[in-house]
């Protein structure tokens, strides 16, 4: 068996299904690249080619988790949503599915729309949900940053998992005998243990893009601070 | 676009290149989270091969692209493993940074270009609109100051 793959492989959610999650994605991307125009100027365009591609490295580098014999690897919603924007970000991880699937044979491209509406979209709406409330909450110090960048992170992977599992429930092939919840408990735990790993990958990037460009995250510039909303959250930040 | 940006750009092209290219030899070959999931059920052996048993797994297809020359993670042809996982690394990222890159380029927004000769006016319109002239002569945003302030402190 190939233990290479990371997304869901063909045969695992029957084909309508798939061709049904297949347009919804090609719906939802549409309306990231409308919207996504807005933010895309000729400082963020560079920036999310940069981030699609770093997300690509990075997914590469599966992790072991504390379960023996099980890895992990950076799903990358939540850094792509705190460093370009919910809209640019959904983009660079789908652009990077799109590069797996067809060029590396990772994830079926009939599953496309399956691993686009986990990974680039779920993933990536709810860490962003997360990252304007948390952002608003906690103080605007490094500290809070990373507590951000990581509970977002860690959300969003869980979250994508639980994607799958509707997915599996709605076209999965293989009769679970009535045992959903037992796959939904299975993919939690085991992604909640991948999702510190993200948590940590994610918190790390975005406190060092922060020192070094505290410009280039989108989060900080798009969610100021309401006591002093003018004022760049860069010289605060430590 | 500035100085500072293209060398921000071309630091973290260089890191994922070593990330991709390097650090992937050193990744965990045992199946991913959803991999592992979907296994729940059937017995392995050590190369995490189903023996027996019944999982969501056993019905994995095919590939369509599955003969790509770069399928799976490895450039064909290239025996040595290390090299294969690497150069297969180093191709995706760089794949992936000019179709990222192009693409969101010919989406940008096309507005006004500012003084800065950093693109038109960004989302932070009070940042860039405090644009004034530093010591040495560059021009320099708010945040730009601020960050430099912060250097210092």
């Amino acid at each position: 068996m190939e233990t290479l793959a990371m997304h869901i492989s063909n045969g695992i959610i029957d084909g309508p299904v798939a061709a049904v999650f297949a347009a919804l994605a090609l719906a939802a991307l549409t309306g990231c690249v409308l919207r996504g125009r807005r933010d895309l100027d000729d400082r963020l365009a560079p920036m999310a080619g940069l981030v699609a591609a770093f997300i690509f490295a990075v997914q590469m580098l599966n992790f072991p988790i504390f379960t023996a014999g099980v890895s992990g690897h950076l799903l990358g919603g939540a850094l792509a949503a705190m460093l370009v924007g919910p809209w640019v970000g959904a983009l660079c991880v789908a652009v990077v599915l799109v590069v797996q699937a067809l060029i590396f044979g990772d994830g079926g491209v009939a599953m496309l729309g399956l691993n686009i509406t986990n990974m680039a979209l779920l993933g990536t709406a709810a860490a962003y949900l997360l990252i304007a409330v948390l952002l608003r909450v906690l103080p605007r110090t490094r500290a809070g940053l990373a507590v951000t960048a990581f509970v977002a992170a860690l959300v969003s992977v869980v979250v994508a998992s639980q994607g799958f599992v509707v997915e599996y429930w709605l076209g999965g092939t293989t009769d679970l005998g009535g045992n959903l919840a037992g796959l939904a408990g299975t993919m939690a735990g085991v992604h909640l243990l991948i999702g510190i790993g993200e948590g940590l990958i994610t918190a790390t990037t975005v406190l060092t893009v922060a020192k070094v460009r505290p410009d280039l995250v989108y989060a900080l510039r798009a969610l100021p601070t309401p006591a002093s909303p003018a004022v760049p959250v860069s010289g605060g930040v430590r | 676009m500035k100085n500072r940006s293209w060398a921000f750009l071309a630091g973290g092209l260089l890191v994922a290149l070593l990330l991709a290219g390097v650090v992937s030899n050193y990744a965990s070959s045992h199946p991913d989270g959803l991999d592992s999931s979907l296994l729940k059920g059937c017995t392995v052996d050590a190369d995490d091969n189903i023996v027996g048993g019944s999982c969501p797994a056993q019905q994995a297809r095919e590939h369509e692209l599955g003969d790509s020359p770069l399928a799976d993670y490895g450039v064909r042809g290239i025996e040595n493993s290390f090299v294969s996982t690497g150069l297969s690394g180093v191709l995706g990222v760089l794949v992936t940074f000019a179709i990222g890159v192009g693409g969101f380029w010919l989406l940008r927004r096309r507005g006004t270009t500012s003084t800065t000769g950093d693109g038109p006016a960004t989302r932070d319109a009070t940042a860039d609109a405090a644009t004034t002239t530093d010591a040495t002569g560059d021009p320099v945003t708010a945040s730009d100051a601020g960050r430099r302030t912060g250097a210092a402190g």
